[in-house]
């Protein structure tokens, strides 16, 4: 079950950093257009919807990296007994949602909650 | 054809609640899918109660009790009742496995069962399997040979018959594959679990002479890399096999001729 959930989640979250992109693409033709578009797109990532978004984004990146070593794994030939499979569904949620709670919380304590 | 919804026909209905067995004093309750090709009506899902100390442990005994019992037209397949044959693979639960091998102790409550996922159904619980066997035998399921037939059998030493553990029990009951989302998307060009599973049984024979012309079949967009290692047939197997493993091992052999 956990498996199966985990192999539909690699592909939400692959699918859903097309659109991640387009948001990074948006950020770097802004900074090259200048400093009134620049400051449009800096508002509304500062925005509570805008950074709920980075932060979603954030996410499905790092499920998407931690997805893509769980899939290197397997495709060296491990992890594919029943404990081992399982272990590495659980161990892919679990780093990802920490590794993004901690950069987050490591980018506020750098940054500041500007 | 991207299809979400079941089409009208196949929308499930309540069924018939059949009587309780008198003075039964340990009864489960039976939720079963029901479709005759022949009265035109949609599926629905009688309710049977089972006297549990008029039947045997299994999910097979249930069925055969109602069967003698209850309702003499529920449809199944059955034959060994021991786990070797295959016959009786069905949902059970929520699981594809073999109604023989499924304990009803096994199940907390009310015991659900269906036919096979994303197959054609027959009637009741007989799915139509036709497209599955055609695909065991498209992997040409048989010992392939140029050498010159030896005087006596063709050996094979203890330790090459040792790989074949985990590959021959393969029973070919289907529970694997119809567990399979890619195989229940693409299950007319993927080749499906149990078939990559035999492959690879043919693949790892040291007595097999034709391993480059079945790795040729195999490499394919569709027969073999629709696998995406979901895992659910190695979870499904009845017989705790490893579809999941032996296919990642196709693949590795895949590259391994390249390089």
């Amino acid at each position: 079950m956990l498996t199966m959930m985990m192999s539909i989640a690699h592909r939400i979250t692959g699918a859903a950093l097309y659109f991640a992109m387009l948001l990074l693409a948006w950020w770097l033709m802004a900074t090259a257009s200048g400093p009134n578009a620049y400051a449009t797109v800096q508002w509304f990532m500062g925005s509570v919807i805008g950074r709920f978004v980075l932060f979603l984004c954030t996410w499905a990146l790092l499920h998407h990296l931690l997805g893509g070593i769980r899939h290197l794994i397997w495709d060296l030939g491990y992890g594919f007994e029943p404990n081992e499979r399982e272990w590495l569904a659980r161990a892919t949620l679990i780093g990802s949602i920490g590794l993004t709670l901690i950069l987050w919380i490591v980018g506020y304590m750098v940054v500041g909650a500007s | 054809m991207v299809q979400l919804t079941l089409p009208k026909n196949s929308k499930i209905t309540e069924g018939k609640v059949w009587p309780k067995p008198t003075g039964a004093k340990n009864v489960t309750e039976f939720r079963v899918y029901r479709w005759n090709p022949d009265d035109g009506k949609n599926p629905r899902i009688d309710t049977y109660y089972v006297d549990r100390d008029d039947c045997g442990p299994m999910v097979l005994d249930a069925l055969i009790w109602i069967k003698s019992k209850v309702d003499s037209t529920l449809t199944f397949r059955r034959s060994c009742r021991e786990g070797v044959c295959g016959s009786c693979s069905m949902n059970i639960d929520g699981t594809n496995t073999l109604a023989c091998t499924k304990g009803m102790d096994e199940i907390k409550g009310t015991v659900r069962i269906y036919p096979l996922p994303h197959m054609p159904v027959i009637k009741d619980l007989v799915p139509d399997l036709t497209t599955f066997y055609a695909q065991h035998a498209a992997i040409q399921p048989y010992l392939q040979t140029v050498s010159p037939t030896p005087q006596t059998e063709w050996r094979q030493s203890e330790a090459d018959r040792a790989k074949l553990d985990g590959l021959y029990e393969c029973i070919l009951c289907a529970c694997c594959s119809t567990s399979c989302p890619s195989y229940w998307w693409n299950g007319d060009r993927y080749l499906g679990p149990a078939a990559l599973l035999q492959a690879h049984r043919w693949l790892k024979d040291s007595r097999d002479e034709a391993t480059g012309e079945r790795l040729d079949f195999l490499e394919d967009p569709f027969r073999l890399y629709r696998c995406h290692t979901i895992m659910n047939c190695a979870k499904a197997c009845p017989k705790g096999l490893n579809p999941a493993k032996a296919i990642a091992e196709i693949k590795q052999m895949m590259v391994e001729r390249q390089v």
